[in-house]
């Protein structure tokens, strides 16, 4: 199994975010992640990408127990996120976030720099290369040199992503990768995803927008007050009554 | 000859503090540099002072293994409290150093061997100007080349956003650990430097004062380059001097100065006085910026 979510609980105080949370995602699909607000979704990225340990439950990437690992290490195995309210490093140019992005995939040692050898300079211009590639794929390459604040939101978004495309992950997570975008946009990220599936990645997304998620998930799975409601293609699952109360707000007392 | 002369007696001891406390900035900026606010680099220097004029006046090591073992000392207490300390985050590990600078300062103060509040006297005087300024020069040289090196390009990712930057693959706990130390050693040795100026240190030197001009040094001179810190360190360094010159009488009034330096500083140059020179490349950007079109 790539990867597997087993009963996975977690508490802030009181609150059960997630409260027993079981899912299946399987290689080379793209999974969607959807529910009604502060139904988890975001928590479980959290847990699955390690920003924030699960409070019990397992979580098994490639069959092995990866709950206990912080955020770098899995970072290392292959998980790469992008996060809802955008993390981008605002100081540097689009450029330079995909480059810092290339952490765990470029050497960049520091002797070789310090004594000004040709093969730093080779690496770094192989490093730029492929930075540049990332920004080719979510069409940001014009905006190379663009200080990162300097970008609009859906851009912003864009580069974000195009910061996780350069560690070259296995597991895609897009926490909202469209949220707020006009229709433009929403169709260039869905043809990324698309492009990326079709390579083999692996890619779990939440997002609202309902078309989005339709048109580009094959398995979708709804979370509903920290627990799933349902797992399935888009069919099952938007005809599912539990669903729609879910999202129209029939709760118990009227169920 | 003899005017150069006269300068150097004049300002000769000007001269070698100018490299001193640019090495100390530099210090504090490799920490600053993966966005950690200490207030411990004098507290190292300190260490570093100590350890390396004990160790040449009362054991006879030489000079450079003295220097080295200062140093190595002060990387090692900063590895030490640097492990739980950076923790915390912002000004509460501000204030975490700064308490360990008090507990280094009071410590010295009560060791025998360190000579208590008279200090350490009789230091041999061996640092020399062109020995300051070799140590700067290769200081500078190797901190030039942490950007875009992996420790340059860490540090900078966790200064622009931590969370992200441990989404992204970056052990930050040993990354911030690795900026403490290494401005700790840097800051270590620079004190062994300053010890064999002077013939005598005291605690005072390494002080809460002292600590807090290095930080202001890093904010006026800037801390997006290396050189920054440099810059803000010759000019405030040199401020007493340069008000003489003009015919202010240094004293409580160079502190207003001081003062008065930094808010428009912070007020009108966020970025340090190095953003004067960087001023057309961030131009060029702006007008980029407004000629982007919006998201269709």
């Amino acid at each position: 199994m790539f990867l597997q979510v087993k009963d996975v609980c977690r508490t802030f105080g009181g609150v059960r975010a997630l409260d027993g949370v079981s899912l299946t995602v399987v290689k080379g699909e793209v999974h969607g992640l959807i529910g009604p607000n502060g139904a988890g979704k975001t928590t479980l990225i959290n847990v699955l990408s390690g920003i924030k340990g699960p409070s019990s439950g397992e979580v098994l990437f490639d069959d092995r127990p990866v709950q206990e690992l912080p955020a770098h290490k899995l970072a290392a195995m292959g998980i790469a996120r992008t996060f809802q309210n955008i993390r981008l490093f605002p100081a540097m140019t689009c450029l330079e976030n995909v480059l810092a992005g290339q952490h765990l995939v470029a050497a960049r040692p520091y002797f070789p720099r310090f004594f000004c050898l040709p093969s730093s300079r080779r690496s770094e211009r192989e490093n730029h290369r492929q930075a540049l590639e990332c920004l080719a794929r979510v069409g940001l390459e014009a905006r190379a040199d663009f200080s990162a604040k300097a970008l609009s939101y859906g851009e912003r978004r864009r580069l974000e992503i195009a910061r996780a495309l350069a560690s070259r992950p296995r597991l895609l997570l897009l926490d909202e990768p469209v949220a707020g975008m006009r229709k433009q946009g929403v169709e260039q990220v869905g043809n990324l995803v698309e492009s990326l599936a079709k390579e083999g990645m692996t890619v779990l997304l939440i997002e609202h927008n309902m078309s989005f998620v339709m048109g580009l998930c094959s398995k979708i799975t709804v979370l509903n007050f920290g627990r799933t409601l349902i797992t399935g293609n888009p069919e099952e699952v938007s005809g599912h009554p539990e669903v729609i109360a879910a999202y129209l707000g029939a709760g118990e007392n009227h169920a | 000859m003899e005017a150069l002369q006269q300068f150097l007696a004049v300002y000769g001891s000007l001269i070698n503090f100018l490299g001193i406390n640019s090495l100390l900035a530099l210090s504090l900026y490799l920490t600053l540099a993966a966005g950690q606010l200490s207030l411990g680099s004098a507290a190292f220097a300190g260490i570093g002072g100590y350890t390396a004029g004990v160790l040449t006046m009362k054991l006879g090591v030489p000079y450079l293994p003295a220097l080295a073992a200062g140093a190595v000392l002060a990387g090692l207490v900063g590895l030490i409290i640097g492990l739980p300390v950076l923790r915390l985050k912002g000004v509460f590990l501000a204030i975490a150093t700064l308490a360990f600078g008090e507990v280094v300062r009071i410590a010295v103060l009560n060791i025998d061997i360190t000579g208590g509040a008279e200090g350490l006297v009789g230091i041999p005087n061996i640092t020399t100007t062109w020995g300051i300024y070799l140590s700067l020069a290769i200081a500078g040289y190797a901190i030039a080349k942490l950007r875009r090196s992996r420790i340059g390009w860490c540090f900078e990712s966790i200064r622009e956003d931590e969370t992200a930057a441990s989404a992204m693959g970056i052990n930050t706990t040993y990354y911030k650990t690795l900026s403490f130390v290494l401005g700790a050693v840097l800051a270590g040795f620079t004190g062994g430097l300053y010890a064999h100026l002077n013939y005598i240190i005291t605690p005072r030197e390494f002080g809460f004062t002292v600590a807090v001009d290095l930080l202001i040094y890093n904010i006026v001179g800037g801390i997006r380059v290396w050189y920054g810190p440099v810059l803000g360190a010759v000019l405030l360094t040199s401020l007493p001097e340069i008000l003489r010159a003009i015919g202010i009488t240094a004293g409580p009034i160079r502190m207003a100065v001081n003062g008065l330096i930094l808010l428009l500083v912070i007020l009108f140059l966020p970025n340090g006085l190095v953003s004067i020179f960087q001023r057309r490349g961030g131009r060029k950007q702006n007008t980029r910026m407004d000629a982007a079109p919006e998201e269709a």
